[in-house]
């Protein structure tokens, strides 16, 4: 079977690159299985472990009705159609460039500024990832990547570009901050094994820490990446998800106040799917510094472009200043206020998080509840979560974490209602855990789990590491 | 220094002929009004015929097209929607448009067909799940020239070309395939695949049973792939006439072959939509699907779009009679490019499908040669005021041949470009008749051609 397979397929189609072979998936399997629903299905799995933003939609939702002519199908746009239907300049829309490069000023308070003519077009930011690797770098040769990172960068950074990615260890002893000693261990180690390393990936707000980096830290990287001549990529992403202080600083906004620093070095990967909560729309961004990479990126751009229509949709909404700072606003302080109920909810029963004033999700730590400081326990913990409390979250080994215990929780997918009642779950299990009931129940558990989790791995109905088949479109569709 | 060989090298294929005509162009393009001496686009493979027919499905459907269902707003599903197996909807009405394409002679699993951004990215993704870098693919020639940057450059396979010549009128013969093949043994290269067009770019022909079978009895006897990128295939003036490979591998009753044999597909030529971004591949190997629906992860296509297409082409009334509408139009244009070329003596390929016409314009160069192409192909850029493709740009084996399309300008546009072409020719055919004084007046027109200081007067 085997051979065969090597016959009909590429090694980079056969091989397990792509990451969706992780035990990290059986969550969203169990979800997918028994999705949770208020009334219809009271005991069902929540969905903990998708970062997605949906706090805000009733905004969105309100300006599209108040812009038919936005679209290019309604009575009011349609003149525009034909138009906008047969362009497909890798450029993209002037209006669409231009309006994303206003916004993302305005998500960093007007203190830079973007130009629209280096802001090239990618499926998504997984699409802007790949590019910016296959631009970079070549096969054989590495990135360094602080831990714990979010697990799609393994399929997007090094599936088909063949690029390696060196883990920058950073941990709980200082917040998980990256420090110098950290980034230069990485970087020799590199170096001992022979590979050449050719840049340096930051996710600024972290995923899945919900931390910012500093001005310092920005400083540090950016010192450090010119020293050894290597690029540094800095994945903004949720850059419009802080909502707290300490604010968000731009990798934009420490170049500008560094004039001995190489700006053909320095590049910026963002999205919509995570500030807007758009990920269906896949509008990936890839921003440079370097005219060469700029040149090279738009070619490679042909192979993920924005849909017109969607471009010409956002270009109409981003340039709406009025609807853009609202919407910035209202966004962060609903995010702020999510987090908050969340991580009182988990003080309230004893359990740590880490600080933090950005993302989707908080850095949840059960150190304490673990068997063990393994990461064996730690997925024996994550089971449990799974099995007992009902509630899909995402393990720190799948983020690469160096050390067991943290889990990442999602906050912003669900209503106040879900996630009260996902706070009481997991006070029940943590009320379990410490008395050591849940030791003997799970052992139980388990073992059915296992059979009917491998039973799965059977079926070749792959689902999808992105939005779960039981999406209302689907349901209603299929 | 620090960026990688990809970027830094030329295989993306951009600054071949192709592209540079695109550039004159872009400098100074034709406008009925504002621009009338412009260059004339004739080097943009589009269908801009049948908009009318869309737009007035549009307006006659507000609800399905405005994010709404059942009067309720769906936008945030929408936005929410991205799931790489595809809204189920649009890829049931996708599959269920291909079959009305091909007379509903074949039909199309939608659990087998990948959505991706563009037949681009459906191209490119398929090569990296079925070849390994420095693995090769043959291609007959002549072929579309974005094959160079799809398939080649960040795979890392190579494409040996299959010649192909007007002696037969360009099909494809056994013995160009198997000396295909050998010249890649040669290289020391494996062959993984064969790729196909059809119906063919430039060629605008349809391929014929004794073609594919051909083809097919080669991939089974070699073990490999097949890949049949079929986006003209709405764009048979006769829909009897185009035969899917599809269509032929039941009859054969051989599992293995059927999993080799990959179709892509895209509704950028058959819809006008290339903006939208619409790609597919379709396999009846699971394997190929689970890999190239993994993939297709860097390339998906929006959801808003996903639904509008799906609330179009499931109006299967709409869509039968777009086809045969659209089809039409295309035959008619064709007819008129073809007889106001012939008029002025310049034949074109017999053909049956696309949006352009293989020109034979081997009488007006000056020599056998790739130099004397190119020099007649900046004549009718900068003197005529045409962008066409010249064929070395597809890689042709033969000199003198030039692809011109006809389905992105109005009638009027195309009117004009046909005298122009008049003109051109009219003032050369001296020249063609005369041998002596031959040299010297092609040096005359040589002279006035220098590529780098041509003022363009037009």
């Amino acid at each position: 079977m085997l051979g065969s397979q090597e016959h009909i397929l590429s090694k980079i189609a056969s091989n397990d690159g792509h990451g969706e072979n992780s035990a990290f998936f059986d969550g969203w399997k169990a979800y997918d299985a028994d999705p949770y629903h208020p009334t219809k299905n009271p005991n069902g799995v929540i969905q903990m472990g998708l970062a997605e933003n949906q706090l805000s939609f009733d905004l969105v939702e309100e300006w599209v009705r108040n812009n038919p002519k936005a679209s290019i199908c309604t009575a009011e746009g349609a003149s525009q159609f034909k138009d906008i239907a047969i362009f497909q300049d890798y450029h993209g829309l002037p209006e669409f460039r231009n309006a994303v490069a206003r916004f993302m000023e305005k998500v960093r308070g007007d203190r830079v500024r973007f130009d629209p003519a280096r802001i090239v077009m990618s499926g998504g930011a997984t699409g802007a990832q790949e590019t910016l690797t296959f631009c970079l770098a070549d096969p054989g040769e590495a990135l360094l990547v602080p831990t714990p990172y979010y697990p799609a960068n393994d399929r997007d950074l090094t599936w088909r570009t063949g690029v390696e990615l060196v883990p920058v260890i950073c941990d709980s002893s200082n917040g998980f901050r990256m420090t110098r000693d950290a980034l230069e261990a990485a970087y020799k180690a590199a170096l001992e094994s022979n590979t050449a390393v050719k840049g340096l990936l930051l996710n600024n707000p972290s995923n899945p820490l919900g931390t910012v980096l500093d001005r310092e830290a920005l400083s540090m990287a950016l010192s450090f990446t010119n020293e050894k001549n290597i690029h540094l990529i800095c994945d903004e992403i949720y850059s419009a998800t802080v909502f707290a202080e300490p604010g968000f600083v731009s990798i934009a906004e420490v170049l500008a106040e560094s004039p001995d620093a190489n700006p053909d070095l320095v590049h910026i990967v963002y999205s919509l799917s995570k500030d807007l909560g758009f990920p269906g729309f896949r509008v990936g961004i890839l921003y440079s510094y370097n005219d060469a990479v700029v040149c090279c990126a738009r070619k490679m751009s042909s192979f993920g472009l924005v849909s017109t229509q969607t471009q010409r949709t956002l270009a109409s909404m981003l340039a709406d200043e009025e609807f853009t700072q609202e919407f910035l606003a209202q966004s962060a302080a609903r995010l702020g206020a999510r987090r908050a109920a969340l991580c009182q909810g988990l003080a309230q029963m004893g359990v740590g998080s880490l600080e933090g004033s950005a993302g989707l999700y908080c850095w949840m730590d059960l150190r304490r509840l673990l068997k063990a400081a393994t990461f064996e326990a730690e997925a024996e913990l994550w089971r449990v979560i799974v099995d007992d409390a009902r509630i899909n979250v995402s393990p720190g080994a799948s983020f690469h974490c160096a050390e067991p215990g943290w889990f990442r929780v999602c906050f912003a997918n669900m209503d106040e209602e879900t996630m009260r009642v996902a706070l009481s779950r997991i006070s029940k299990l943590v009320v379990q855990r410490k008395s050591g009931e849940a030791a003997r129940k799970q052992c139980r558990r388990r073992s059915k789990l296992e059979i009917s989790l491998s039973f799965r791995r059977l079926e070749e109905i792959m689902m999808s590491p992105h939005s779960p088949m039981t999406s209302p479109l689907v349901r209603t569709m299929t | 220094m620090t960026i990688s060989k990809k970027a830094a090298c030329n295989s993306h294929g951009q600054d071949s002929s192709y592209f540079l005509g695109w550039e004159e162009y872009e400098k100074n393009p034709f406008h009925e009004s504002t621009n009338p001496n412009g260059i004339i686009q004739m080097g943009l493979a589009e269908n801009q015929l049948s908009f009318d027919l869309l737009e007035s499905w549009l307006a006659a459907n507000p609800d399905a097209a405005s994010f709404k269902r059942d009067g309720q707003s769906i936008f945030r599903e929408l936005a929410l929607f991205q799931d790489y197996h595809g809204l189920p909807i649009f890829k049931n009405a996708l599959a269920q448009f291909m079959a009305e394409i091909r007379g509903n002679k074949v039909q199309f699993d939608p659990n087998n067909l990948v959505l991706t951004a563009g037949a681009t990215s459906a191209n490119e993704t398929l090569i990296f799940c079925l070849a390994d870098p420095g693995d090769a693919f043959l291609l007959p020639t002549p072929y579309y020239p974005g094959f160079d940057r799809d398939l080649k450059w960040r795979t890392g396979v190579k494409i040996v070309p299959i010649q192909c010549t007007s002696r037969n009128g360009f099909r494809i013969t056994s013995s160009a395939v198997e000396e295909a093949y050998k010249l890649a043994q040669k290289r020391n290269l494996k062959v993984k695949g064969v790729l196909i067009t059809n119906p063919s770019n430039p060629l605008g022909i349809t391929l014929s049973r004794k073609e594919l079978n051909l083809l097919l009895n080669f991939v089974d006897k070699k073990g490999i792939h097949l890949i049949s990128d079929e986006i003209y295939s709405g764009t048979v003036f006769d829909s009897a006439e185009f035969v899917s490979i599809m269509e032929l591998l039941p009859n054969r009753n051989n599992p293995q072959l059927m999993n080799r044999v990959h179709v892509v597909y895209s509704l950028s030529k058959d819809l006008g939509l290339p903006g939208f971004r619409v790609g597919s591949i379709f396999s009846n190997d699971r394997l190929v699907v689970a890999a190239a629906t993994k993939m297709s992860s860097f390339g998906l296509i929006s959801s808003q779009t996903q639904y509008l297409l799906s609330a179009i082409l499931s109006d299967h009334v709409f869509a039968k009679k777009y086809v045969a509408e659209n089809r039409m139009r295309l035959r008619n244009r064709h007819a008129v490019l073809v007889s106001g070329l012939r008029r002025v003596g310049i034949s074109c390929l017999e053909s049956n499908s696309g949006l352009f016409c293989w020109v034979d314009m081997r009488h007006l160069l000056s020599s056998d040669s790739l130099e004397a192409e190119m020099e007649l192909w900046k004549k009718v850029v900068y003197d005529v005021g045409l962008n066409i493709s010249p064929g070395s740009s597809c890689h042709c084996a033969e000199h003198g041949w030039f692809r011109v399309c006809f389905a992105n300008m109005t009638e009027d546009t195309l009117d004009l470009a046909i005298r122009r072409i008049k003109s051109f020719v009219d003032s050369i055919s001296p020249i063609k008749n005369c041998r002596n004084s031959r040299s010297k007046s092609i040096s005359k027109w040589v002279s006035r051609l220098s590529f780098h200081d041509r003022e363009c007067d037009r």
